[in-house]
């Protein structure tokens, strides 16, 4: 066992500082890609104008910014903070804009390939830990650290310490990796992984749809960052660092041994993401609403997956089926290949691609005592509207059943 | 005196101040009526300035929101005090200047209780006891007193851990 090894994140830390740093270290780093969205780039222009007396932004190719928050505009209010921010980002010369019906900033992000292996990526969103994915270093802050960040190009960090997920086996039929996740919520809890790196192994033959599942779920933990090794079949053709590797020995805070085989579908109930159980244990739950989309599981494979379920059905009596793509280019796959005639046939209704109602802001927040299962990765009481409505958390295939049966049902019994 | 505002673990930053309510939804001129509009409506109504918040442990938890932190110290919240935060919501508490105390005290006090808060020493007047607060170490408690790192880095030029230019 060496003393010189590192983790992931202790590696690409190490990297940005040109000496090697270990959890603790407090650091200031140079940040390669920043992202924000609408909900808070407002704040952030004026941090950045009014308090920092900023001009310029440090490098305008390493800034993106997203509008889909709410988009389209759901209100006078909206439309206004949202012109504010495209003239901003115009007047900075940031042309990594992503305007209403894009999608949701994190997979944009990845799609767009404007995060790579390797890089320290800070977003205006917690879900920022979805850079992981492919290997970066993704952390979300506030708006005054990111006007701090888009002023400098530079901010502070402590290195995190990592806990190391080992991943044995392979999913069971019905069974996937947002099931893996809320089973780590489970076991966890809230603050499990707090100011730390969540870091998975095991996992090289994962699609990266899933390692984008796993690695945003990292924030229910309250991790800085989740990160899964940029190796495997998914990792094809990125460019990755060759110092960027797993070295054995690394000090980990703990290590947590998870096997597929054993695994079956997860729900979190209200009103936590730790509040989770096996879907056998639920109970009979009706369901008013169910809610395919978000950051979390709004991607192809999750609208693929959950026409195959609906093909030739109908969603039962009294459930609202809303899909909500979460990008414009998987809508536009969802299109070609027949997904979405599938799920429309089958009584889905369609959104914009953005978050749609994971924030409980518009299209689709749900009244008082109402349930909805969603495919997203937050539960709190008033996340998605009333704070007397009831938000379950599953996967896609979870959704698909439920919708069908109007009750939470488990996909592995099909 | 200050009131003491007890709430429990894992406060998450949707009880905070409800996406619906971000100033992005209305205006920040709003704020100030938001914080805890559902979980505690009490709250926004009868908080003084100078209170404080006591919670459980991974307060804060959950979104980036900044508005969260703002929306307590738009009410004068003057220091929260629990065993523990969620990371984003202690960067943003800390570069809004908000005090945040890494300490478990609930069981040495009561909602409501009245008590004197000496953010210079740091401590906490209960009952005619004072009680320790733990300080955050080097340049994270000079970055706080000087009211966050925007501020220290306009004072300073540049950020805490860096060379004087
Ligand atoms: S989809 Fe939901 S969790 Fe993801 S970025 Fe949007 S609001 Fe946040």
């Amino acid at each position: 066992m060496s003393n010189e090894a590192l983790t992931l994140s202790e590696q690409i830390l190490s990297h940005a500082m040109g000496r090697p740093v270990r959890a603790g270290d407090l650091v200031i780093v140079e940040v390669d890609r920043c992202m924000s969205h609408d909900s808070l780039t407002p704040e952030v222009i004026d941090s950045f104008r009014n308090e920092l007396k900023a001009e310029r932004v440090y490098d305008p190719d390493r800034i993106a910014i997203m509008i889909d928050h709410v988009a389209p505009a759901a209100s006078v209010a909206t439309a206004d903070a949202q012109v504010l921010v495209r003239q901003w980002a115009r007047e900075q010369g940031i042309r990594q804009f992503y305007d209403v019906g894009y999608g949701v900033c994190h997979v944009v992000m990845i799609e767009e390939g404007l995060v790579s292996p390797g890089e320290i990526a800070f977003g205006t969103d917690s879900h920022a830990n979805a850079y992981g994915a492919v290997g970066a270093f993704g952390t979300g802050v506030g708006s005054r650290d990111m006007a701090l960040t888009m002023a400098t190009g530079r901010n502070w960090l402590r290195v995190p310490e990592t806990i190391r997920v080992d991943v044995r086996g392979r999913f069971r039929p019905g069974v996937v990796p947002k099931d893996l996740s809320l089973y780590l919520c489970g076991l966890l809890g809230l603050d499990g992984a707090r100011y730390q790196t969540v870091e998975f192994h095991g996992l090289d033959w994962l699609d990266l749809d899933g390692r984008e599942t796993l690695c945003s779920m990292t924030t229910e933990l309250g991790a800085k960052a989740g990160i899964i090794p940029p190796t495997g079949p998914a990792a094809a053709g990125w460019d990755v660092p060759e110092w960027l590797v797993v070295q054995e020995g690394a000090a980990y805070a703990r290590t947590i041994v998870v096997d597929l085989d054993e695994l079956t579908p997860q729900v979190a109930r209200p009103y936590a993401t730790d509040n989770v159980a096996p879907i056998a244990e639920v109970g009979e739950v009706p369901v008013d609403m169910v809610f395919i989309g978000t950051c979390t599981n709004g991607r192809l494979s999750d609208l693929q997956a959950a026409a195959r379920i609906l093909d030739g059905q109908h969603v039962a009596p009294h459930v609202r089926l809303l899909v909500i793509p979460a990008s414009h280019r998987i809508l536009a796959e969802a299109t070609a290949d027949g997904t979405l005639a599938t799920l429309l046939a089958a009584g889905a209704t369609l959104g914009t691609p953005g978050c749609g109602p994971c924030i409980g802001r518009h299209m689709g927040v749900i009244g008082a005592g109402e349930v909805c299962l969603s495919t997203g990765n937050r539960n709190f009481r008033g996340r998605m509207g009333s704070p007397d409505g009831r938000v379950y958390l599953a996967s896609a295939e979870t959704a698909a059943v439920t919708a069908l049966a109007g009750v939470i049902t488990d996909p592995t019994g099909l | 005196m200050a009131t003491i505002w007890l709430f429990g673990d894992d406060v998450d930053t949707d009880q905070i101040v409800p996406g619906r309510y971000a100033p992005y939804m209305n205006s920040e001129a709003e704020l100030a009526k938001y914080p805890f509009i559902e979980a505690r409506p009490e709250f926004a109504q009868e908080v003084q300035p100078g209170d404080i918040i006591v919670a459980g442990t991974n307060f804060g938890c959950g979104s980036s929101r900044e508005y969260a932190p703002r929306a307590l110290t738009a009410v004068g919240v003057a220091a929260i005090i629990a065993p523990s935060f969620a990371r984003i919501f202690y960067r943003n508490a800390l570069n809004l200047g908000l005090r945040l105390f890494e300490i478990d005290i609930r069981d040495q006090v009561a909602d409501r209780r009245q008590v004197e808060l000496d953010l210079a020493r740091p401590a906490l007047l209960v009952d005619g006891q004072w009680i320790e607060l733990p300080s955050p170490p080097g340049w994270l408690r000079e970055a706080w007193d000087e009211g966050g790192i925007i501020q220290y880095y306009l004072k300073h030029g540049r950020l805490p851990l860096e060379e004087d230019a």
